[in-house]
């Protein structure tokens, strides 16, 4: 039997009005597509060769310092003075800890207080002017930083603590005004943390007959808390890492030292202040700064790792 | 009950005392932000007092003021006053009449008046102690004489460096922050846009792919110093021939660069910012909506068609919002020159990317550096410049940002 | 008028039996009348073998068999989440654009499986268009909206005709004729849909999905949908995923209804023409859905 109604078979090649088209599914050599896509592969394969830049070269160099210093006088010994053949990072890295602790004094406690004012007090009009007034502080350039710390906070800690106490170049004036550049980055980062935790358990607090700060501080807070936590390790590594303002406030020359008011200069401070001079390569004051760069990316590296661990187990919590 | 009713009280009470001290930490940081640019605006203004060798009205030639005096009498003055070889020697490099009498008076003022400045003041006191700066400039500088100075003028941003902190100006290191930040965007921006569009729009969740993305974001984390060391290393020194113009046969005067020169350094805070720009544009072209792909995949497009056509006209003022941030991060990057290579001392404008340079922050970074009160004046206002070419670029973004917001 | 016709048509046809088996053996049916062997001219536009779909490792649908009639409508019924749209996107590899979901079958498009590693999903899709549940115009003029597909399909015609063409085809051109240049989101939710019709229509595809094209449409936009499909049928193959029963018994010719099976995997459940499946059901789970005991 026949059909009666004709019906063209879609099975034959279609040749639409404008169309040039035929039934050939197969994969067409679309030059112009797969280039694109390698050149787009290789844009991000960039940040690889970076990282691997910065590893190699730093290692390199640090191999030829390590082959004529050893690593044990490198962290042992007290001095670091390369006239005289000592190469000993504990000076650098004492102050580089100095300036720190001074920061995350500073930083912390003021960040931490404006996030829980920013997410739990403040209205949303109050924190759409504050936040963008935060955004200000932390895009200004660290040597305008460095400036301020010079010609602001050193007299005024002279004029506070006395002139004897305080020299011109001290670790407390660098690491107090790095506390105020990380103000806010830890104040946006814990009041993400802080706004990230669900309503209902604001609620169920209140509910429970809680005050405000109560809420805050009990019940919030600790919900926060790896948030919080990962945005404090993200700003150590921050402080760690600053480097104009120690360069321009800290003070020039190793100083092993716990007096805050004393000039030490930082691991980055000194790896600025060599480079800024006439350096030769295949020196080993060009080797040496690379061996302290080394050690420096090694240390903010591992704690940029650990912060994104901790936030990713805080976001397995409340996803 | 009454215990209740204390314990409650109590409560309250410290609610109270939290909360002003959550809001005086902001206030903190507020101020903060507000001292930091007064302390410039104290250092950028105030006055000055001037000693001349010679004052303007002794010079005057029959009680007509210098100002007004015509041109072949104040090289006239210049014979008078200055030593018979300068004479010549200026003479010899452009003859007299050659010379506009603007030029020959800037001569007169420079080479016979010689006008120095023996004090500065800061604003605050400026503003407020009137009379006792007075005093002190008559008891202490009786030759000189006190005027108001805004260390920010026209001629600031115009003159090239100088060793004397009153005759120096940023126009080198506005020229050089310009060339920089100019390779700077034309490395970093393609390779940043396509590397987001690859993780966005191509890669399929392989580890390889999921290793760029860690390794990007761990990038962002990076010292800026470390960065510098990576380009001393490779732009400086491995790429001397193609940084230095060498390769090019770009060699002229500037030679000397050696591979310190405008194209490592623009490339150095391309590798900086790179990372940023990437994740800004990442977050822009997530903003799109997967509707307008499918559709347009629906329609047979293919990726790329897909990405041009589609996501990046939608996605552009959200990448370019991001772009510009990140570049105003370089714009104020300081330290990874420093170890780059950015030159001490320059006093010519940079010819090309194979020049030395120096950048405002630089400049800033050395001027404060220097013990001298006038050097601190210049450098604050090195930074109000730096501060107001900041403050366009992030209005650029916010204006960018509301135009974005508004039409999805 | 045109419901009236087809509900006429039902009460006619409700008297009809028909052997569910006719869809595999459609040649032994030619007892019936003339409409109904224009509804099974054995003329497939394209076909499921085995197909199951999965996303990462949930199978979202289990081996579907299935042949889709050439310029027909074919709607797609079931409860939400058993795997419609899921069955849809199949057909044009749309699944693809999701990185968890792949397949594991055959869909077979003029003899020639879709899934084949040679294949181009995207030669695929330039012949198999689609319509999405919700309006999606692109964010430009609604000149644009339809000129850009043809554009990048090599169309070497004249534009402006494929354009007024194509909103014709679609039903729009009398209300947008004198605004080309406005964006297509000017238009209201109904328009914008018939505008992405228009688009589609103006690649000339073989085969158009559309996924719950109405559902996000009031009313009177709804019918204007589906008074069009009616007109498309008559040049395109329409596979249609609707969740509302009534417009799957006024606009399709068949209809496949899927159901949840076991671990949550849609099957499906029953195929026929629409019109015995909605009135004479083969299977008791259908006749529970279409009677609104569930779903
Ligand atoms: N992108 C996806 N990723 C994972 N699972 C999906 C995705 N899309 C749909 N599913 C799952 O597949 C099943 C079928 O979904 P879908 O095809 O959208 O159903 P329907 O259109 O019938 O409502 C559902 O269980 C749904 O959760
Ligand atoms: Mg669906």
């Amino acid at each position: 039997m026949t059909q009666q109604i004709e019906i063209p078979s879609p099975s034959t090649t279609t040749i639409e009005a404008g169309y040039n088209r035929t039934n050939d599914l197969r994969k067409r050599r679309r030059l112009g597509e797969t280039v694109i896509q390698t050149l787009l592969f290789l844009a991000g394969g960039i940040s690889i060769l970076t990282t691997v830049g910065i590893v190699y070269e730093l290692s390199k160099e640090s191999v030829h310092f390590l082959s004529q210093v050893s690593l044990i006088e490198f962290f042992t010994h007290a001095k670091w003075n390369p006239q005289l053949g000592n190469f000993g990072i504990l000076p650098l890295l004492n102050a580089t800890l100095m300036t720190s602790t001074t920061a995350m004094l500073v930083a912390l406690p003021m960040g931490l207080s404006i996030a829980i004012y920013l997410s739990e007090y403040a209205t949303p009009k109050a924190s759409s002017i504050l936040k963008p007034i935060l955004e200000v502080l932390a895009g200004i350039p660290t040597v305008v930083y460095g400036y301020f710390a010079l010609t602001f906070m050193t007299p005024l800690l002279r004029s506070v603590l006395g002139k004897d106490v305080v020299e011109i170049y001290n670790t407390a004036s660098a690491g107090i005004v790095i506390g105020i550049l990380i103000i806010p980055m830890v104040s946006s980062m814990s009041e993400d943390a802080l706004s990230a935790v669900p309503r209902a358990l604001r609620e169920a607090s209140y509910g429970l007959g809680a005050t405000k700060l109560e809420t805050a501080i009990k019940v919030v807070l600790p919900a926060a808390i790896s948030g919080i936590v990962a945005a404090f390790i993200v700003a150590i590594s921050r402080a760690i890492g600053e480097t104009m303002i120690v360069a321009i406030a800290a003070g020039a020359g190793p100083n092993l030292t716990f007096n805050p008011f004393l000039p030490a200069e930082t691991m980055t401070g000194h790896i600025v202040r060599i480079s800024g001079g006439d350096l030769s390569y295949n020196s080993i004051d060009y080797n040496s700064i690379f061996a302290i760069g080394l050690f420096l990316f090694f240390i903010t590296l591992s704690l940029n790792i650990i912060s994104q661990r901790v936030v990713r187990r805080f976001r397995e919590v409340y996803e | 009950m009454s215990e209740f009713k204390a314990n409650l009280d109590i409560r309250h009470r410290a609610g109270h005392i939290w909360r002003n001290i959550f809001r005086a930490s902001t206030v903190f940081g507020i101020l903060a932000l507000i001292v930091l640019l007064l302390n410039i605006a104290n250092s950028a203004f105030g006055y000055v007092a001037i000693e001349n060798d010679i004052n303007p009205a002794d010079l005057a030639i029959n009680s007509i003021p210098i100002e007004q005096l015509h041109q072949v009498d104040l090289v006239w003055i210049l014979e008078q006053n200055v030593s018979a070889g300068l004479f010549r020697r200026l003479e010899s490099e452009m003859p007299w009449e050659e010379r506009a009498r603007e030029e020959i008076y800037d001569l007169v003022v420079e080479r016979v008046v010689n006008p120095q400045v023996v004090h500065t003041w800061p604003l605050g006191g400026s503003l407020f102690h009137r009379a006792e700066i007075q005093a002190e400039v008559a008891a202490k500088f009786p030759g000189a004489t006190l005027e108001f100075r805004s260390w920010l003028t026209g001629d600031f941003l115009t003159t090239p460096q100088s060793p004397e902190a009153d005759r120096a100006g940023v126009r080198t290191a506005i020229l050089g922050s310009g060339w920089t930040i100019a390779i700077t965007i034309l490395f970093a921006f393609p390779l940043g846009v396509g590397a987001a569009i690859y993780l966005e729009e191509y890669a399929s969740d392989n580890r390889l792919n999921r290793v760029i993305q860690t390794n990007i974001n761990n990038l962002a984390g990076v010292p800026s110093i470390i960065y510098g060391m990576l380009g001393l290393a490779i732009f400086v020194r491995a790429l001397e021939p193609f940084t230095s113009g060498a390769i090019f046969g770009a060699v002229d005067d500037t030679a000397t660069a050696s591979g310190r020169t405008i194209i490592s350094a623009g490339m150095t805070l391309g590798l900086l910012i790179l990372p940023l720009i990437i994740i800004n544009a990442q977050e822009a072209i997530k903003a799109v909506p997967n509707s307008l792909r499918q559709a347009s995949y629906g329609m047979g497009a293919t990726r790329w068609q897909t990405v041009w056509h589609h996501v990046l006209p939608n996605a552009i003022s959200g990448i370019l919002t991001g772009t510009i941030l990140a570049i105003s991060r370089a714009i104020g990057e300081t330290a990874p020159l420093v170890v780059v290579g950015a030159s001490t001392f320059i006093t010519f404008d940079p010819e090309g990317p194979f020049s030395k340079f120096t950048t405002l922050p630089i400049q800033i970074y050395q001027w404060t550096a220097r013990p001298q009160a006038e050097f601190r004046n210049i450098a604050a206002a090195a930074i109000l410049v730096l501060l107001a070419m900041l403050l366009s670029m992030n209005a650029a973004a916010v204006v960018l940002r509301n135009r974005y917001n508004r039409k999805i | 008028m045109r419901i009236e016709r087809i509900f006429a048509d039902k009460n006619k046809k409700r008297k009809i039996r028909v052997d569910p088996l006719n869809l595999c053996h459609p040649r032994s049916n030619h007892a019936q009348s003339k409409r109904e062997l224009i509804m099974t001219n054995n003329n497939y536009a394209i076909e499921a073998r085995g197909l199951n779909i999965y996303y990462d490792d949930f199978l979202a649908v289990r081996d579907v068999n299935l042949k889709i009639e050439a310029r027909k409508i074919t709607a797609i019924i079931g409860p939400s989440g058993c795997g419609k749209s899921t069955m849809l996107r199949a057909f044009n590899r749309m699944n693809e654009l999701v990185p968890s979901a792949w397949a594991k079958g055959e869909v077979l498009y003029h003899g020639e499986n879709i899934y084949a590693p040679d294949v181009d999903p995207v030669e695929v899709r330039r012949r198999i268009g689609m319509v999405f549940q919700k309006p999606n115009p692109f964010p430009k003029s609604i000149y644009e909206n339809v000129a850009w597909g043809a554009r990048i399909n090599g169309y070497r015609g004249n534009m402006d005709e494929l354009v007024e063409q194509s909103l014709r085809g679609a039903a729009i051109w009398d209300e947008v004729k004198d605004k080309l240049d406005q964006s297509g989101l000017s238009l209201s939710g109904g328009q914008q849909q018939r505008l992405c019709i228009a688009r589609t229509i103006a690649i000339k595809p073989d085969i158009i999905l559309m996924d719950e094209p109405a559902s996000a449409l009031d009313p009177i936009a709804t019918l204007k949908i589906e008074e069009l499909m009616h007109e498309l049928s008559k040049e395109f193959t329409i596979i249609v995923v609707t969740h509302n029963m009534q417009q799957a018994a006024r606009v399709s010719d068949f209809t496949a209804f899927f159901n949840l099976g076991e671990d949550r995997a849609g099957v499906l459940e029953e195929y026929d023409k629409t019109n015995k499946l909605f009135t004479n059901p083969a299977k008791q789970t259908t006749e529970d859905y279409i009677t609104g005991r569930f779903g």
